[in-house]
């Protein structure tokens, strides 16, 4: 195996990793709520008290790359792959994450951190499908 | 939840996910890539949130429900395919949300079709429960018949 220095950002990684887990931590701790972000999105379309709350969330979301802007030039963030794939990528990615009730927020952060055997199985699964899909994209297509 | 609470937990998510490189396709393509030149980072978002979950989470036991223990064919489906879209393009759900702010086409595009997939999966669902109902309808008939 060939380490990737070049690009390894172990201490910006560490420190967005405990951002993340502190904002996760912390909508648990105070709302009692599990912030993954593919049942927020779900929840767009479900129409309840909660609803509001959970836009919010979104758009936070949505406008925190604006304000790390303010502060550090970010390079626009574009996947290297063609239309179709964007596609089907992103059917796959709705499809699958709602069928299995979770993405890398819900089952990989809040589930683990919580010791769930279903989320550990979850995570598992889609960490081993990612890892084949670039291995065949990219070594083998 | 409260809506301003939450707007802000969604912005400190958020900002986490940019400065961890997370809304990067080629970063996380290039940690999903083990045989090309592999770039760990993603391995240390994972460490640093789930060192921080670990405590939160057990300090808010009390104010969450039980988690689900039920391991079944469609949380390992929907988990694969998941694994699949995110190898393919290098977005998760929160990323690919997150990159809507930068108006680039694809990434819109790929939004638009996570969210057709998600409604996609909620017309499934809601198919396969009216199924059920009917089926459950049709028992209770069945009962009072006999």
């Amino acid at each position: 195996m060939v380490i990737d220095w070049q690009n390894f950002t172990p201490w910006a990684s560490l420190a967005g990793g405990i951002l993340i887990g502190l904002s996760a931590g912390l909508l648990a701790l105070r709302s009692g709520r599990i912030l993954g972000v593919s049942g927020f999105v779900s929840g767009l379309f479900d129409r309840d008290d909660e609803w509001l709350s959970r836009l919010m969330l979104l758009v936070g979301l949505v406008a925190a790359p604006l304000v790390v802007g303010l502060f550090s030039p970010l390079a626009a963030p574009i996947p290297d792959v063609g239309w179709p794939v964007v596609a089907a990528g992103g059917l796959l990615v709705g499809f699958g994450t709602r069928m299995a009730s979770g993405c890398t927020s819900g089952h990989g952060v809040c589930g683990l951190s919580r010791l769930s055997l279903r989320s550990a199985v979850a995570t598992g699964l889609f960490m081993a499908a990612a890892f084949v899909t670039v291995f065949i994209a990219r070594h083998l297509v | 939840m409260r809506p301003l609470f939450s707007l802000f937990v969604g912005l400190a998510f958020g900002i986490g996910l940019c400065l961890s490189g997370m809304t990067m396709p080629s970063k996380v393509v290039g940690f999903l890539d083990l045989s090309g030149a592999w770039d760990p980072s993603l391995a240390f978002v994972m460490g640093g949130a789930i060192a921080v979950g670990l405590v939160l989470f057990r300090a808010a036991r009390p104010r969450l429900a039980p988690p689900s223990t039920r391991v079944d064919r469609s949380l390992a489906t929907g988990s694969i395919l998941f694994g699949i879209g995110w190898g393919l393009v290098g977005y998760c759900p929160g990323p690919a949300l997150a990159a809507i702010s930068s108006l680039e086409p694809k990434a819109l595009a790929f939004v638009a079709a996570m969210l057709l997939g998600t409604v996609l999966h909620r017309l499934v669902a809601a198919l396969r429960d009216g199924v059920a109902a009917f089926g459950r309808r049709g028992d209770t008939t069945a009962e009072a018949c006999a």
